[in-house]
């Protein structure tokens, strides 16, 4: 083989020496094809998959971990919840409508493989910098191609996060994170069994787009990689919701022994693992795929990443039913191969073998790697200098309005989040509210992670990462059940990088051991950079949480003339990497906020019993800009002002991001009993005002009409996508 | 009251349809597939809400051609009641059963919101339980409902009494001329609309005014 094409296929040499040892041969074209798809970074985590090791997999509720297409957590009454995060970064900075759209239409199938009906969508994006040539190209695309998706499926999209950072400028972030409904004892699993039982082939058709697509997510971008545009694949969203329909109708019957959707290096990688983890063989014959288009080759269909596709092993004398139903939706069917004895995974075309490989060199003998890496150490804790005279509220517009915390409505109206009909808490709040279905029971939703806290602490960062997510869940009144991590990080060949993602793995490790928050499901996403520049290192944490009444839940709006203002937690006003630092003092420096775990338990725990007893239904957590910004959104949220009287007015206190704490509304008879058990918990709680009129009023300091606030937090967004220049300037993130 | 809802392929709003008419009515209506030749004897057709055929052609164009609408074609001019939701609704206008069209928004983006509306005709099948004048709020979530028709139709859809629904002053969520949001065919047993009533039907949802439309229904029909 040619070093050249060695290369091309992003094997390294010592790597192409391991395939030839294997196989005690050169592999052909086709092979090397196959080894180069199923042995890159994106499909074998061979960087990362040493480190995952350490994260906490198992609880109770746990009923499916990593592994699978998704994982699987038990709600009760026989139901469980399937769920998982996904990136698909390097297709939607190429093609932003159809690398998103995909994304999501490949999430999807993750979690209707598992037999579950996918019933909410969440998104985590990260765009560069607001004034960079194609930021606004990008947020349209991305958002035009997540709901061209979603909205077709019929899929609720609920909500999600957005930042902008001039880091993401050439490497913006797409994760998409799919959440679905199944019965405990329907659960489908992607491990072929039996020797002799057909394989089969459903939905569209094989093309030749996205072929590389996985070797070209797992290598650096240049300033070539807008010529990849050919390795971005096309969705087809009405074709992807009569696959689901005619999946969920073909589970109901008990032909499926085993099903994989084709996502990532297709064909070769949803036949390998579904055999590798049968333990069985494989034989395909390319013949008998449905293609779209002449004279495929053999390797362009075992790459192709056509999407909407889905493999699945029957039980022998099944073929008739499943035809049936897959005719019935019009789509593609056809009995390409079958299950074998040999270990082998045996591939034909026009009567010739064309690859001829043993199973397990693909999957238990990916090389994995562990990478050399220099961790970083924590920055110190000096106190951050600002500037003690500024208004407060010149700072609290500018801050509301600012892109990382003004109001992403521009971004949720173009998503169907209300179809399904039980989207109780739509976005704009600490977390989405779904009901389970014909039952009294909800599933709550959230994304998080502070990149910047990343950067300056991988490991605090992490931390925060899984806290924010509990803590988001835990403020509409939901139990924190398990989260999905979407691990996104630059060049892991690179020892800072891999520093970050070591330090990352141990924060998210430890601070879901401590709040018993498993992580059941997951994807990496690495060499996110351009130009030797790397993104902010980004650990998307998706967290899932149950309310066992979703007449209990709690939202961010303030609801009541004189509810009492309660804030729960300790201020310590750490302002080091916060948004009052970068947007008011233009600078990004200082230590990340200090998580201390079993302080946000307890805090957690006993908001969490507040709102279940009745004593509270307006909660809002603090994160991004502190306590004001948090009172300020309560007061938008629900139309209403509010009379401070705080016992301290200094900006530290104000826009501080420490982390543990919830402001919290409650009747004034409420109030009292929420103090004194405060008091008897040991959890810090104070009264800081009362909901009135419409005005946010600190006297002698602060007076701003409600109705100023909303526009302030409103406008930003819808106007920097008409591209008033004005909103490019000046507010754009360093 | 006996109710069909009509499932095209890519239809997504046909599960809400049905718990809103299970809701309202006690009774569930029976789910039928576009490629059937016959709608079974009911007396409410509901075409639901969603992306028939991906609405890759124009939205409902394919549709309008399925098997089964020969036969709601023929129901509808028999009388039978037929209500449109969003792509049933554009459904209803590409099959030539209700008058005009329905272009992309004019923000020409997909935009889902609670809208409130007006209901500008109480006489109706469907909004005998609403009084003239009265707001009701329910959600729309659709890229392709600017309602347009010639002064003509619109002058004559007036003067007939047959705009059902209009979006309130300042709520237009699309460009729809004349702020119309669902009207009625000359029989006034059909009825489109964008805006989405059986997702207003649940207090926890934040609106309970589309159950009137059923309620209506209900109480004409049975």
């Amino acid at each position: 083989m040619i070093p050249n094409n060695i290369a091309a296929h992003g094997l390294s040499a010592d790597e192409y020496a391991r395939i030839q040892q294997l196989l005690g041969r050169d592999p052909n074209l086709v092979e090397l094809g196959i080894f180069s798809v199923m042995w890159s970074e994106h499909c074998s985590y061979k960087s990362t998959r040493a480190h995952l090791r350490r994260l906490p997999v198992t609880g109770p509720q746990v009923i499916q971990g990593p592994g699978e297409n998704a994982g699987v957590v038990d709600i009760g009454d026989g139901d469980v919840v399937v769920f998982k995060m996904e990136s698909h970064n390097h297709p939607s900075f190429i093609e932003p409508y159809q690398g998103a759209a995909t994304g999501v239409g490949g999430i999807m199938r993750d979690v209707f493989t598992m037999g579950a009906r996918p019933v909410a969508m969440m998104n985590a994006l990260r765009f560069g910098a607001p004034d960079h040539e194609k930021t606004r190209h990008l947020v349209s695309g991305v958002v035009a191609g997540i709901g061209g998706y979603g909205n077709c499926m019929g899929v609720p999209t609920v909500g999600g996060e957005v930042n902008f950072h001039s880091a993401y400028n050439g490497n913006i972030l797409v994760n998409a994170m799919c959440v679905g409904l199944a019965r405990r004892d329907r659960i489908f699993k992607s491990a072929a069994k039996g020797i002799g039982n057909p394989v089969v082939y459903v939905g569209s058709k094989t093309g030749r787009d996205g072929i590389h697509g996985a070797t070209m997510a797992s290598a650096e971008f240049s300033e070539d990689s807008e010529e990849k545009r050919p390795t971005v694949q096309v969705g087809d969203p009405f074709t992807e919701k009569l696959l689901l329909e005619a999946c969920l109708e073909l589970m109901s019957t008990d032909a499926i022994i085993a099903i994989q959707d084709m996502g990532a290096a297709g064909l070769t990688s949803s036949s390998a693992e579904m055999a590798g983890k049968g333990g069985t063989g494989i034989d395909l014959d390319l013949d008998r795929v449905p293609q779209r288009e002449n004279d495929m080759t053999a390797y362009e269909m075992m790459l192709s990443e056509s999407q909407e596709r889905m493999l699945m092993v029957l039980k022998p004398g099944r073929e008739g039913v499943a035809e049936t139903i897959f005719r019935k939706w019009e789509l593609d069917f056809a009995v390409i191969g079958k299950t074998t004895g040999t270990g082998r995974m045996i591939v034909r075309h026009k009567g010739a073998v064309v690859a001829d490989i043993p199973v397990n060199a693909l999957s238990d003998e990916a090389p994995v790697y562990q990478r050399p890496f220099t961790a970083k150490s924590s920055p110190a804790r000096t106190p951050v200098e600002i500037d003690p005279g500024r208004d407060i509220a010149e700072s609290l517009l500018k801050l509301l309005a600012c892109p990382d915390l003004c109001s992403r409505r521009w971004i949720w109206e173009q998503y169907d989040y209300s179809v399904m009909t039980d989207s109780v808490q739509p976005p704009g709040g600490d977390a989405a509210v779904v009901r389970v279905h014909g039952t009294n029971k909800a599933l709550a939703i959230t994304t998080d992670v502070t990149p910047r806290y990343c950067r300056a602490d991988p490991f605090e960062g992490a931390k925060q990462a899984v806290a924010e997510a509990w803590r988001n869940l835990t403020a509409v009144g939901a139990s924190p059940l398990a989260v999905t991590d979407n691990l996104n990080f630059g060049n892991p060949e690179r020892p800072e990088t891999m520093g970050e993602i070591v330090r990352c793995i141990d924060g998210i490790a430890e601070a879901c051991r401590a709040l018993s928050f498993p992580v059941v499901s997951g994807n990496c996403s690495l060499y996110n950079e351009t130009g030797g520049e790397p993104i902010l290192p980004t650990p998307a944490i998706g967290g899932v949480g149950l309310m066992d009444d979703v007449a209990r839940e709690a939202s961010i709006g303030f609801k009541r003339n004189g509810d009492v203002l309660i804030l729960i937690g300790e201020a310590r006003g750490e302002l080091g990497q916060s948004l009052y630092l970068r947007e008011i003092e233009s600078r990004e420096d200082g230590p990340p906020p200090r998580v201390d775990l079993a302080v946000e338990k307890r805090n957690g725990d006993f908001v969490r019993a507040l709102i279940r007893s009745g004593r509270t239904n307006t909660v809002h957590d603090l994160s991004d800009g502190g306590l004001l910004i948090a009172i300020a959104e309560m007061a938008i949220a629900g139309g209403l002002g509010a009379m401070l009287d705080l016992p301290d007015r200094a900006a530290p206190f104000l826009f501080g991001e420490d982390q543990a704490r919830y402001v919290i509304a409650a009747a004034p008879d409420a109030a009292e009993t929420v103090l004194s058990d405060a008091a008897a918990h040991g959890v810090p709680a104070i009264r800081i005002g009362k909901c009135d009129g419409d005005r946010l009023i600190i006297t002698g300091r602060l007076s701003i009409p409600v109705a100023r606030m909303r526009s302030a937090h409103e406008s930003w967004l819808p106007s920097f996508m008409a591209g008033d220049p004005a909103s490019r300037a000046g507010l754009a993130a360093s | 009251m006996k109710c069909a809802v009509i499932v095209f392929p890519a239809s997504n709003c046909d599960r809400d349809a049905h718990d809103a008419i299970m809701h309202v009515t006690g009774t569930p209506p029976q789910m039928v597939w576009h490629g059937d030749s016959e709608v079974p004897d009911v007396d409410l057709i509901v075409l639901p809400g969603g992306f028939s055929y991906g609405d890759y052609l124009r939205c409902g164009a394919m549709a309008a051609h399925s098997r089964i609408m020969t036969d709601i074609r023929r129901k509808a001019g028999e009388g039978v009641a037929v209500l449109g939701i969003c792509n049933g609704f554009q459904i209803l206008t590409e099959a030539g059963l209700l008058p005009g069209t329905l272009m992309r928004n004019a923000g020409l983006k997909f935009v889902c919101r609670p809208v409130e509306l007006v209901v500008d005709e109480s006489q109706s099948l469907f909004t005998r339980n609403y009084s003239r004048g009265e707001r009701v709020t329910f959600p729309v979530a659709h890229g392709e409902g600017n309602y347009f028709a010639s002064d003509d139709v619109l002058d004559r859809l007036e003067a007939e009494g047959r705009v059902a629904f209009r979006y309130a002053e300042g709520e237009n969520p699309n460009g729809s001329a004349r702020n119309i949001a669902g009207i009625l065919n000359e029989k006034r047993n059909v009825l489109g609309l964008m805006p989405h009533p059986e997702r207003a039907c649940d207090p926890l949802l934040g609106s309970v005014s589309g159950r009137a439309m059923f309620q209506s229904l209900l109480e004409k029909l049975s």
